[in-house]
């Protein structure tokens, strides 16, 4: 059951190297995991790359968070392969005015509902995304409750009926 | 002659106030005749703004929301939460600390899977009978978690750095009548459904995903183990005293509602095990840290994933100083179990949908957030 078992961050730190070589990426480990900044242009070809690399096979898409910083967004992927048990992060900074992201979706499937909640929380579009509509607030709310600037109020006043 | 009828695809609506729906969800199912064509699940109606909320609370107090989060594994919710905060803090936690949350979270492993025993009983037509049977075991189960923490759900019992309180002195003779009592439920409920004739032919090949698509829609725990995948983080990337345990992964072949029921009564069958184990090399000692009156993390960012009985279970956490956090992100199991929906219904027919929804086991509450 060695496969399973996570491996040394080092050797994937190497592997990473050789695989991201050309691409402009900036790659750090603050706690012993790869962390990878790319630009928003190059990111569903640096994911399909990491996917389908045979020596990386990150085909698991755990997490995807955005991150509101005040003065840019930013989005986190937590990447991981079943096959090595590498795990590593991807993130993107993007800017708060026109807010845009390419979607992962085609390379991950699962990115699907992250990325609407990520739309409709923080207002950030993804381009190519096959059906970007509101998922979890009440239908015709066009506010980013997640943003950093919004305030911690109801989203709308209390009606008759309401416990 | 025959000549071509023109047959139009039907839409039906399905919830939110349906029973089998788990809670408040409602989908949109397209429809040719009886067969299912293409499914839109639309959630948000249990959303509670919790990653908005834990912004504004101080690092304690946001132990609270995470209970309500998954509300049939609080303690496992907690215990995501408090390793993250350890985690950015670098606090080390008492080893018998460690061993009371394990027994807590194996235990609460059974009281989950119980209850989706008893909801998917009810699914398949036998209302009652099952979900009586499951809900006796349960109910002993959450009796003695109120004897632990002083409330039978939401428990607030895990600590930043250990747990609230000790273990009641008569824990051990409450838990020598329990175990014999939750193993003797567990093989009578299994020998209710699992060998039912109608229930296996309801749920033998329904809803089938393959290994490569549930990796791929980022599914995880039993529904991703049902298709032969055997990923458990407590084995893949271990946590707190897992690595001192004995216990198996049951791996599923098919991926289909009966491997995903299958599969959840071995993992009681595992939990139970652990618990014992457990019980018996736990440690004396204390059973908090020495933490700060007031939790400051330093700026930083962690990401800590365990395995919930529902699936991996992700915190994202940001800090940037300040005794509140700066971003909560909860990767929850259900959520992206329940994406996989459309492709599990596919093709199913529309009695088949209730029992598919309840081999997925998802809990609203953390769905919606």
């Amino acid at each position: 059951m060695t496969a399973l078992g996570p491996k040394e961050d080092n050797s994937l730190a190497v592997l990473l190297g050789q695989t991201l070589e050309g691409v402009a990426a900036v790659i750090e480990q603050p706690q012993g995991e790869a962390v990878v900044t790319v630009e928003p242009e190059k990111l569903v070809s640096l994911c399909r790359r990491l996917k389908e690399d045979p020596g990386l096979g990150f085909d698991y898409l755990r997490c995807l968070s955005a991150v509101d910083y005040g003065d840019h967004f930013q989005l986190v992927y937590h990447l991981y392969s079943m096959a090595y048990g590498h795990k590593m992060v991807v993130k993107v900074n993007i800017p708060l005015e026109d807010a845009v992201a390419p979607s992962v979706t085609a390379v991950w499937r699962g990115a699907d509902w992250h990325e609407r909640e990520a739309a409709e929380m923080f207002g950030i579009t993804f381009t190519g995304h096959p059906h970007l509509v509101p998922l979890l607030l009440e239908e015709g709310c066009d506010e980013h409750p997640l943003c950093k600037s919004h305030p911690m109020v109801a989203l709308r006043p209390p009606r008759n009926g309401d416990s | 002659m025959q000549r071509q009828l023109d047959t139009v695809d039907m839409t039906l609506n399905m919830g939110p106030q349906h029973p089998s729906t788990h809670g408040v969800f409602r989908m949109v199912l397209t429809v040719d005749g009886e067969r299912i064509v293409a499914v839109e699940p639309y959630i948000g109606y249990l959303h509670r703004g919790i990653e908005k909320l834990s912004e504004t609370l101080n690092y304690r107090q946001v132990i609270t929301l995470m209970d309500r989060a998954d509300y049939l594994a609080n303690f496992n919710n907690e215990l995501t939460y408090v390793m993250a905060v350890e985690k950015l803090m670098r606090i080390e936690v008492p080893e018998r600390a460690e061993y009371i949350r394990v027994i807590l979270c194996e235990l609460n492993r059974i009281a989950s899977h119980l209850m989706f025993y008893g909801a998917m009983g009810s699914d398949a037509g036998v209302f009652g009978t099952a979900f009586m049977y499951a809900f006796q075991a349960r109910e002993k189960i959450v009796a003695a978690f109120e004897s632990v923490s002083g409330a039978r759900m939401m428990h607030n019992f895990f600590r930043v750095g250990g747990v609230r309180d000790d273990l009641p002195r008569d824990f051990g003779p409450i838990m020598a009548r329990l175990i014999p009592q939750l193993r003797q439920s567990i093989e009578d409920c299994h020998n209710l459904l699992g060998h039912n004739e109608v229930f296996i032919a309801r749920s033998k090949g329904i809803g089938t995903i393959g290994p490569q698509e549930a990796i791929d829609y980022g599914l995880s725990g039993p529904a991703l183990r049902a298709c032969g995948v055997a990923e458990d983080l407590r084995r893949s990337d271990p946590y707190s005293i897992y690595p001192k345990l004995d216990f198996r992964i049951p791996v599923g072949k098919d991926g289909d509602c009966y491997d995903r029921y299958l599969l959840r009564v071995e993992e009681m069958r595992q939990s139970l095990y652990m618990v014992e184990q457990a019980l018996e090399i736990i440690p004396p000692g204390p059973v908090m840290a020495q933490v700060p009156k007031v939790l400051k993390p330093p700026p930083g960012e962690v990401y800590v994933r365990t395995e919930n009985p529902r699936g991996d279970l992700g915190i994202y956490l940001v800090s940037q100083g300040g005794d509140k956090p700066y971003r909560v992100k909860v990767r929850a199991p259900s959520f992206c179990n329940l994406m996989a929906l459309e492709h599990l219904l596919r093709d199913c027919y529309i009695a088949d949908c209730v029992m598919v929804l309840g081999s997925l086991d998802i809990v609203l509450g953390e769905v919606d957030r």
